[in-house]
């Protein structure tokens, strides 16, 4: 089997990529999501306990 | 030897210990898809009938079987955590939805793109699609009501109610549908029908769905470590992470 | 009588609350028009052909009247959370789940009913007649309650919210849909010459469920909703 007939999929090529392809990157775009949405807290709390412990005591 | 799994149900030890487990989890996804994506498309024969479209159905059937497993396991933490009160089956449960309906999504989707070559239209209302159909507006519901709850509590609380109320409704829907469907097309289309499955595109199949439970499970666990850290964020340890991390 | 004892918080929210939509007809009459002018709509979108709207009038009249159940699902609890009497109901001795059932039988009465009343007048202007109608009717009024009960549940998890119309009919739609299978299915399997039997059995087994699990589990989202 040669790689254009594997990319042919038998004519279905559309249909079978299509799904995959809008699966990779909807995976990819919750993966991407979160660890984002982890990052951006992490960077927020650091900033706001790193002001209170530079204060002095540490923050509550 | 009973390891005290309660130690575990607070917020403060599950944070570390669910860090511990993302990357192998996270690992074990991407080495089960590369598996089952090669028994797929290498190893499992071309269907006679359907030619090469039905590989669609290493990750289609998956997709489904997910988006319902989520719901009731999201349905169970639920219910835990109504019934215990405690905070962690909470953000379980909340951290489960976004994940079972993006699998939904996926399974309408490629239910779609298979529909079409082999029926001849994108969408037809099958019993399987339709009650997926149905699901994908259950979880939206589940979402929007957490959304719209600005007390933490309440929003727990009332949206545990609405997953544990789907969640009995699931079965009555899925069979209502499947009487529906019955009776106005005679016999129903469906999808693996009239193709004998070979043994390898079973255990691609199951393959690909144990890929995707360990997808589920580090998205999932890492989403419960945001929701910790969000409702922590006045504690101590907290504060250390946070200092640790941000340097 | 112990039994009578228990429904006296029943009966007594029952006529209370009848004697306040009685003192606001006009809500209840906005209900009935809205599933009146939604049914009469649909000839004007699909055309007058007589077979088309013989064959469509089941699914209309079924649909029509969950939105039109669903539309006054927000009067259901509002008024008495406004007002404060919904904490005294919750602090009242009487079972609270009891004291639900008699607001979802006055909000039944206020609402499902009617539609239940006016949906033969409706099926004649599609064409329907002699069995499809008496089926068409007992439907609704097997069906209506267990969107009043159904209904219950959203109104009293959403008790409150901004947007909670819309959120509602997110939440509660879903969850119609094996009674709108069932009503419009058995409507159109007598009009196809069919035995309904099943599908009205099937209605009144939901019809039971929502009322053993319904009052019971909107009572629980009010407490959930109000602490």
């Amino acid at each position: 089997m040669s790689l254009a007939e594997f990319f042919d999929m038998g004519g279905y090529a559309f249909y079978v990529w299509g799904s995959y392809l809008v699966t990779a990157v909807l995976m990819l775009i919750e993966v991407v999501g979160v660890i984002r949405r982890r990052r951006t807290l992490l960077d927020r709390l650091g900033r706001i306990h790193g002001a209170a412990q530079g204060a002095g005591r540490s923050g509550r | 030897m009973a390891p005290n799994w309660f130690k575990y149900a607070s917020p403060a030890s599950f944070y570390p210990l669910a860090g511990r487990l993302v990357p192998w989890f996270g690992a074990a996804a991407a080495l089960l898809t590369v598996l089952g994506l090669y028994l797929g498309f290498f190893v499992a024969p071309t269907d006679y009938k359907q030619g090469e479209a039905y590989r669609i159905i290493f990750i289609h059937v998956p997709a489904a079987w997910m988006s319902m497993f989520i719901y009731l396991v999201m349905a169970f933490y639920a219910g835990l955590g109504l019934v215990f009160n405690t905070r962690l089956s909470a953000f379980m449960a909340r951290s489960l939805a976004p994940t079972g309906a993006l699998f939904t999504f996926i399974a309408l989707w490629t239910g779609a793109l298979w529909g079409k070559p082999m029926w001849g239209a994108w969408w037809v209302w099958d019993a399987r699609l339709t009650s997926e159909l149905i699901l994908l507006f259950l979880y939206l519901g589940y979402m929007s009501l957490q959304a719209a709850i600005e007390d933490p509590r309440r929003a727990a609380r009332a949206s545990g109610l609405l997953a544990l109320i789907g969640a009995v409704n699931v079965p009555i829907i899925y069979f209502s549908v499947q009487w529906w469907n019955t009776l106005h097309q005679g016999a129903s289309i469906s999808m693996s029908q009239g193709s004998t499955m070979a043994a390898t595109m079973l255990t691609a199949m199951l393959v690909m769905t144990l890929a995707f439970w360990m997808y589920t499970i580090a998205v999932v666990l890492t989403r419960v470590r945001c929701e910790i850290l969000e409702r922590e964020r006045h504690s101590e340890w907290v504060a250390e992470i946070a200092a640790r991390e941000a340097r | 009588m112990g039994a009578t004892g228990l429904l006296s918080g029943t009966r007594y929210v029952l006529a209370r609350d009848l004697t306040l939509a009685g003192r606001r007809v006009t809500d209840v009459l906005t209900t009935l028009f809205f599933f009146v002018i939604v049914v009469s709509l649909f000839p004007l979108g699909v055309g007058p052909e007589a077979g088309t709207l013989r064959a469509i009038a089941p699914g209309i009249l079924w649909v029509a009247a969950l939105l039109a159940t669903m539309l006054s699902l927000g009067r259901l609890f509002t008024a008495d959370h406004l007002d404060g009497t919904l904490e005294q109901m919750l602090l009242s001795p009487q079972p609270l789940s009891l004291i639900v059932l008699g607001k979802v039988a006055a909000h039944w009465l206020v609402t499902g009913a009617p539609l239940v009343l006016m949906s033969p007048l409706l099926g004649l202007q599609f064409g329907l007649s002699g069995a499809p109608l008496g089926v068409l009717m007992l439907t609704l009024l097997l069906g209506t309650p267990v969107l009043s009960l159904i209904g219950a549940m959203g109104a009293a998890l959403t008790l409150g919210l901004r947007g909670g119309g819309a959120l509602i009919s997110l939440l509660v739609l879903p969850l119609y849909v094996p009674v709108l299978i069932f009503g419009a299915g058995a409507v159109e399997a007598v009009a196809s010459g069919l035995e309904a039997d099943a599908h009205l059995s099937l209605l009144g087994a939901l019809l039971v469920l929502a009322l053993c699990f319904g009052p019971w589990v909107t009572a629980a989202a009010l407490r959930i909703s109000l602490e």
